[in-house]
This record gives C-alpha cells, structure tokens and sequence, in this order.
C-alpha cells in the first residue's frame, strides 16, 4: 500500500507555518539575489527597494517583476545565482532564438525539483508498486528530466520512453504492465486513440496519467479518461521556475496544489501588475524561495488563473490553482475579439470531434483572416459529402456562436496538424512577422 | 447482390489524392475505378478495389480516416445506350441516385457502372428484372 504523501510533514503543514517558512525563505532569497544577481539588484536599485525593505511576504509587492523579456535581455548568463562552476544542469524550451528560455540548476536544485515531481506522482497514487512510463520529451525540454527524477525519488520502476514512436509506446505500455503514464494531453489523448485503434483496450495495465505542459480543458480529461480508463491529473510548471512540478492535482481535481514551501504565487492584474486578492482571475506570478541557481524573484508568468486556500479533502494544506484559463498572451486578438484557443477545444469536445486544430491568423488588405484546421477524425467522416460538409457548417456555427466572430474551418488529415516534442502547435500567428 | 466501395477522406490540396493511392500501391491493391467528390477544402475518394480489406488495413495503418460502403455494380455492354438503360430502369421505379460513376472493363468488353442510391434493395431488384445484370465481390475481383 503506498503513502498518501511524499512529504507528509510538508504537504499538510498547518497554513500558519507555511506562511513563517514562506517569509523566513523570501528574506533570505531576496539577499541572495542581492547579493549574486547583478541583473535584478538594478532592478530593485531602480524601484528604490533594498533586502532590508522585505521583512516578510507581505512586502513582496515592492520588488519589481520578471518577464520573459529580462531573461531575453539577461541571456544566458545573467540571472545566475550561483557560479557557473556550482552548475550542474541546463533545462530548455523549445522557442526559437531571443524567445528560448534557458534555466540552471545546481544539484540541490536538483534535487527539490524532483521532490516536487515525487510529491505529484504519490499525489496521483503512485509508489514503489508502480510502473511509470515517462514519454515526456527528455532532453531540453524539462518534462521528461523532471518526472523521471521524481519517479526514481518515489522508488517507482521507470520506464523513459521519452516522447514519440507509438507503435514503441504502447509496446511496452503493454509488456511492462505500465501503471502510470506521465506525457502531454494532447499526446495522451493521441495515444488513447491509437490504442483504441490497435485493439490494446484491455492489455493495458495504466491507471493514473499526469498529464502537463499544454493548456487543457475537463471535457479533454474526461476524454481521455474514457479512452484510457484512467484517472487523468494536471501538473503544472515552467522551465523559468524549474520545470513541471511547480504544482500538481490530488484526488480531488479541483485545482492544482502550489508547492508553497518552494514557490510563492500572486495573481496580479495583467494591465496593471496590481496585486489581486484570493479568488480573483489574473496573471500568476511566481517568486522562487529555494532555487540557488536560477533564483527568479516576481516572474509573471502569463497564465491567467485563480487561487484558493479552501480547505481541501485530500489533506495538503497548499493553495491550490485553478487550471491555466488561458495564457494572457496566447489570447489572440482578431478583428478586435479576444479569442482563447481553449474555447476552441470546448467547441470541438462539444460537437463530438477531436480536439486536434490548428489556429492561423493572418492579415491581409489590413483585414486579418481567421482559419482553424480541424483534423478529421472517424466519428466526423462518412460516405456523404453533403452530411460531412454538414457537419462542418454545424462546427463552423458553433465557433461563431463561441468566440462571436466567423472563422474559416478546413478539415485535414488525421494527424497532419505539426507538432514539437509532443506538443501540438496551436496557433500560427503569421501577422507578427510584419509586426 | 452488391459490392464494397471504400471511401476516404481526402484534404483537397496537391498531392492529396496520390498519397493514397500510393499507400494502396505499396499495399499491392489493385483499384478497379475511382471517383472524387468534393468541395472547395474536402473531398471523398471513393475507390473499387480488388481486395477490400487489405486496402482498409494499409488505410488505417497509415492514418487515414474511411469507411465502407455497399453499392452496386451494374454491368452493361460496351454499346450506346446500356448506361441509359440502367438509369432509365432506377429512374422509372423512381429511385434516385445519390452518385454514380462508371468503368470499362476491356477484358470482358463490359461498362460498370457503380451506383449508390437509398433502396438498395428495390433497385436491385428492378434492375435484376429488367435483365440488367448485377456484379458481385468476386466478379470485381476477378476483373
Ligand atoms: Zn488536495
């Protein structure tokens, strides 16, 4: 029988002392960074904020912001904490050049990040009893790394298939007798299909998948849940802040638990960077408390969610966050109507189809153009031309009747839509060329 | 008596239609007619094949999306007027045709025409009165 917790003592600690260790780890961090990162002490020289101004998490509000534009300019040394020589690791994104974001890692780094991975699997109803298939991309990309070390922690048999090769993944999801697989939605669900298609139905053993990296909705979950026949949790980080792990989804899959011994959220006005209450929508931003090497202090993150402390069933006692509501800058404007790709997903669950698209915006004669590929998918197809073109009218209708603005459907092939390390790629976004 | 036609979805772009008919080649199915519905951004590729389900199998293996239909085949001679007679036949019966299309088969020195309409049974039979004659699975097959 495996534990309930990781880290017991951690995960449902009484709020109040969270809230001591938090201001003891802030005062401490934000002298390191004084001290270590010449990039942000100019930051604070220039806002007029010294270590001896934050005495506790209720002065957070005075230090200045990280964006995705410092680590730009900072690049790649910059943000540093610790000596290149007290380095151990770089993780990545996949972004091109001047948008790609690389982060440090010293070996205690390490070393909590995949403690925060551990307490997700456990979390999920992971063990030593367990077989976990990670096909996260390893490499670079942080998804593979991070929960293969928090699978090693949890004493689990891991499997690091990495991203890829279907045929392969479900292969050994079979023989293996894979209990829980750790990959992207929109992969899960790929996978989901395949073994649907193959017939592997009932060979296969999982029963939990900690699914992360992409933004996804319930109606996915329940979908792949059914297809799998497993219960399907959300995990959430950013290679900014180490990696997946940051926080993660227990039983209840009401929200996501914030490691709070490790990372300290706000949620600000995107408009403004006003600090909101509890319960508010805005952009999260999250300041590390343990993270030596790459130490950011108020990074905003984009995601737009919602936090809460309510007391929840599983016993840990971190707030929780909503799923990412959508990304304040994966929000797209077109012809003057905010469009989140979410909405999109909703609309295809809705009409029983495949969440797979693909959204390209364009502009021409000053007028942008909105089309969505949609894949194909069997339950949409028949022999009639006039009943599939129906039902692509009845999609096309539902989407103006969702996002209030008419867009161009094209239905492609099955898995023809392009995708990076598992990750579909949502929107193409050709207008910022010439921006 | 009626035929299986495979229907697949196709993206109408260049190179669209010789992917699969390059996935059945590999394959070693033999097609026996073609035709290609379309709209402006879809289309349907409806296919007669020599063997069914090998060309389902080599389909779905390689991610294409398609399914099964039964339709019939009428074999008229190779003379004018034979096409004429079988619609004429359906028409009077008043049985439309949701589409047709139509073949040579040079060996045999006979037109097919496949035909997919509502009654299949109705129209099977009016044709089999009428004279008109009905090709089955293996008669394709053998083409
Ligand atoms: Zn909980």
């Amino acid at each position: 029988m495996g534990k309930r917790y990781f880290q017991p003592e951690i995960e449902t600690m009484p709020v109040e002392q969270i809230k001591e260790l938090q201001n003891e780890r802030l005062v401490k961090q934000v002298q390191h960074v004084w001290d270590n990162v010449p990039y942000y002490r100019k930051k604070m020289e220039e806002k007029g904020v010294t270590p001896a101004d934050i005495k506790s998490t209720a002065d957070l509000h005075k230090l200045p912001f990280l964006t995705k534009d410092d680590l730009r300019d900072a690049y790649p040394y910059g943000l540093l904490g610790k000596p290149k020589k007290d380095c151990v690791r770089i993780q990545s994104t996949s972004g091109t050049t001047g948008r790609r974001v690389v982060a440090f890692y010293t070996q205690h780094d390490i070393d909590l990040w995949e403690d925060c991975c551990a307490r997700a699997i456990v979390a999920a109803g992971g063990s030593d009893e367990d077989v976990v298939q990670v096909a996260y991309g390893y490499g670079l990309f942080t998804g593979g790394p991070g929960l293969n070390g928090g699978s090693h922690k949890v004493g689990s048999l891991t499997v690091p298939m990495s991203s890829g090769n279907t045929d392969r993944q479900i292969q050994f999801m079979v023989d293996m007798e894979s209990t829980i697989l750790c990959c992207t939605p929109s992969y899960a669900a790929y996978l989901g299909e395949a073994i649907e298609e193959k017939g592997y139905r009932n060979q296969i053993k999982l029963k939990a998948g900690i699914f992360g990296a992409e933004a996804w909705t319930e109606e996915m979950r329940q979908e792949i849940q059914n297809k799998l026949g497993i219960k399907a949790y959300d995990i959430y980080g950013l290679t900014e802040t180490s990696g997946p792990g940051v926080s993660f989804e227990c039983e209840e899959q009401t929200g996501m638990h914030i490691n709070e011994d490790h990372f300290l959220a706000e949620i600000i006005n995107p408009e403004t960077g006003e600090v909101l209450p509890e319960g508010e929508k805005g952009e999260l931003v999250f300041t590390s408390l343990t993270k030596e090497a790459f130490p950011l202090l108020r990074y905003r993150t984009k995601d737009l969610c919602v936090l809460t402390r309510k007391p929840c069933s599983c016993g840990r006692t971190h707030i929780k966050m909503s799923k990412p509501l959508g990304r304040s800058d994966d929000m797209l404007i077109i012809r003057g109507v905010n469009v989140f790709p979410s909405q999109i997903e909703t609309v295809l669950l809705n009409e029983g189809m495949t969440p797979n698209y693909q959204i390209i915006v364009d502009r021409v004669n000053n007028t942008d153009t909105f089309d969505i590929n949609v894949e194909m998918s069997q339950e949409m197809f028949s022999d009639s031309l006039g009943k599939v073109a129906e039902k692509e009218k009845q999609l096309v209708a539902s989407l103006k009747a969702m996002l209030g603005i008419q867009a161009k459907v094209h239905l492609v092939e099955p898995k023809s839509i392009t995708r990076s390390e598992g990750k579909a790629v949502r929107i193409i976004d050709k207008r910022k060329l010439y921006g | 008596m009626t035929v299986k036609q495979i229907s697949v979805f196709i993206e109408n772009k260049v190179g669209g239609l010789a992917t699969i008919t390059d996935v059945l080649a590999q394959a070693g199915v033999n097609i026996r007619a073609l035709s290609i519905a379309d709209t402006s951004d879809f289309g349907i590729l409806r296919l007669i094949v020599d063997d069914v389900f090998k060309a389902g199998n080599a389909l779905r293996e390689n991610g294409h999306i398609y399914s099964i239909t039964d339709v019939l085949a009428v074999a008229g001679d190779d003379k004018p007027g034979s096409i004429a007679r079988i619609v004429a036949t359906l028409a009077k019966e008043g049985i439309g045709m949701d589409y047709a299309y139509a073949f040579f088969a040079k060996k045999e020195n006979l037109a097919y025409m496949i035909v997919r309409v509502e009654e299949m049974d109705k129209a099977a039979k009016a044709l089999r009165e009428n004279g008109i004659h009905l090709a089955g699975e293996e008669e394709i097959a053998r083409l």
